[in-house]
């Protein structure tokens, strides 16, 4: 039962098995909803990897030293960490943030006029690296000698739970895929056995007159393959257009506005419906040749 | 052709016939009698390969058919025309599409066929039912047409079962001269049937054997038995 069999079909042997336009409509409205699903499942997975990535490459090369110590030990501990900065391998530079940063730190939380100046808030200074990084222990023990306001905080308690969430949620996508294309199959080899089971009679007659299995299962393989291709391309093109319209990943774009596509990415729905309609192929094959043997 | 080599064919325990050793030949015309419940249409089955003996030997064609694949079932089949107490048509296809089905199954082209299938259906009396749907046939045109369609691929072997068990008498001698034409053209025959007149009418147009089940074995009968 070649692919071309099945795209080409032979005309004379589809009219053996009559038409059921309840269970086509059917099978057709799942192989959509299928694939609507499947490209949303897909655009979580590829938006998960894109945080992940981002947040794994932003927050692994950077950290930051804390400096909180009275007013007028400020500027001479700030000065005294950037010098220990200075002479500590791996780090490439060490930047301390004006105020305005730290104020547009703050905003969110506080709103935009929040007297910056006025309130004992720590100062800080960022520090980014180079190569492998820098020595984290012995950089905190050395500024824990020499700077005692200072705390050192190299970004991995966040980094790493954050990356592993992105990173699970990735997975989860690629699981949904695979869990969507199992429910595709199951849903076609139902709708393929009702088929098989309303058309029993005609299968035994077919028998009786010399047909062979293959030739029997063609007419349904056909039959529900290319149903589940026009599904699943309807379904696909819907995705991919609601997707489309979502709004913009902005500067302060969350996960949510950058669920989609980027680029190339665009191209990986357009598997979806070959995908189902092999899903489709397999799990009609399977369920009507099982049938056959069933009947002598 | 199909030879039986102390074949027996058991249901749940019991038997409904054993040790049947017969020889169905080439040309040959065979009826099979019985009472209800006797093992006509199982005897019939071990004959077109729906059924394979519980022991013994059925061979189709030097086919052993136990040890046939259901590929050389389905081919095997193509050399045997079948034709049913209740036709197994396709309803929804017209009565010539129902005709030429057993060619369309084996792949072969039906175009060069259509003027055989023309003659086929005047020789049965049916041109004027071509596109009429299996449903909108009476019980006597759907037994020729599934003579027509036992007859369409040039089978070696006619295998009919009660064919005129739901017809009247004079359909059912049309359906028999039908058969004997059959046969006398070399196509082997055999008939379930428990019309004693039907065989007496066939035994005044040609040879035929006369099997009769009894006893749980199959043995060759008189007529007037």
């Amino acid at each position: 039962m070649s692919l071309q069999t099945i795209i080409m079909g032979d005309p004379r042997a589809d009219r053996v098995v009559p038409p059921t336009g309840f269970t086509a409509n059917l099978t057709v409205f799942a192989a959509a909803a299928m694939a609507f699903l499947a490209v949303f499942a897909m655009a979580l997975s590829f938006a998960s990897g894109r945080l992940a990535d981002r947040w794994e490459s932003e927050l692994a090369q950077s950290s930051t030293i804390r400096i909180s110590a009275p007013a007028d030990q400020m500027v001479a501990q700030t000065e005294a960490a950037l010098r220990v900065l200075d002479q500590t391998p791996g780090v490439a530079s060490a930047r301390v943030l004006s105020e305005a940063e730290q104020q547009a730190l703050l905003t969110p939380w506080f709103g935009p006029d929040l007297p910056v100046a006025n309130l004992p808030i720590p100062q800080l200074i960022e520090v980014i690296e180079e190569g492998a990084g820098y020595d984290a222990e012995g950089l905190r023990l050395r500024l824990q000698g020499e700077v005692p306001g200072a705390v050192l905080d190299d970004h991995t308690r966040w980094r790493k739970p954050l990356v592993a969430a992105a990173e699970r949620l990735r997975t989860l996508g690629v699981f949904s895929i695979a869990l969507i294309a199992a429910t595709t199959g199951v849903i076609i080899t139902l709708a393929a056995g009702a088929a098989l089971a309303a058309n029993a009679q005609i299968i035994d007659a077919l028998r009786l007159i010399g047909a062979r299995d293959v030739y029997i299962a063609r007419a349904f393989v056909r039959r529900f393959t290319l149903r589940t291709l026009i599904g699943a391309a309807a379904g696909t093109a819907f995705a991919m257009a609601a997707i489309a319209v979502l709004p913009p990943a902005g500067g302060e774009g969350g996960f949510l506005t950058g669920l989609g596509f980027r680029g190339v990415e665009w191209f990986w729905p357009l598997v979806v419906p070959p995908l189902a309609a092999f899903v489709s192929f397999w799990a009609t094959r399977t369920a009507a040749l099982r049938r056959l043997k069933q009947v002598t | 052709m199909i030879e039986f080599q102390d074949a027996s064919m058991g249901y749940g325990g019991g038997k409904l016939f054993s040790d049947v050793s017969l020889d169905l030949k080439p040309g040959s015309f065979h009826f099979l009698t019985g009472p209800s419940g006797a093992g006509k249409t199982t005897f019939l089955k071990l004959c077109y390969l729906e059924l394979v003996p519980t022991d013994g030997r059925v061979a189709i064609f030097g086919q052993d058919s136990r040890k046939m694949s259901r590929d050389d079932v389905a081919v095997a089949r193509r050399r045997i025309g079948v034709v049913h107490q209740d036709c197994r048509f396709l309803d929804h296809l017209p009565m010539s599409e129902n005709i030429l089905l057993p060619l369309t199954v084996a792949g072969r082209d039906t175009a060069p066929e259509m003027g055989n299938l023309e003659e086929l259906l005047a020789w049965v009396g049916l041109s004027a039912q071509a596109d009429a749907l299996p449903p909108e046939l009476s019980g006597g045109e759907r037994q020729r047409a599934a003579l027509a369609r036992a007859v369409i691929m040039a089978p070696d072997v006619i295998v009919a079962d009660e064919p005129t068990g739901n017809v009247d008498w004079d359909m059912s001698l049309r359906l028999l001269s039908l058969l004997v034409e059959l046969n006398k053209m070399g196509k082997s025959v055999v008939v379930a049937t428990h019309d004693m007149n039907l065989i007496r009418q066939a035994k005044a147009q040609t040879q035929t054997r006369v099997l009769r089940i009894r006893d749980r074995t199959v043995q060759q009968a008189e007529v007037d038995l």
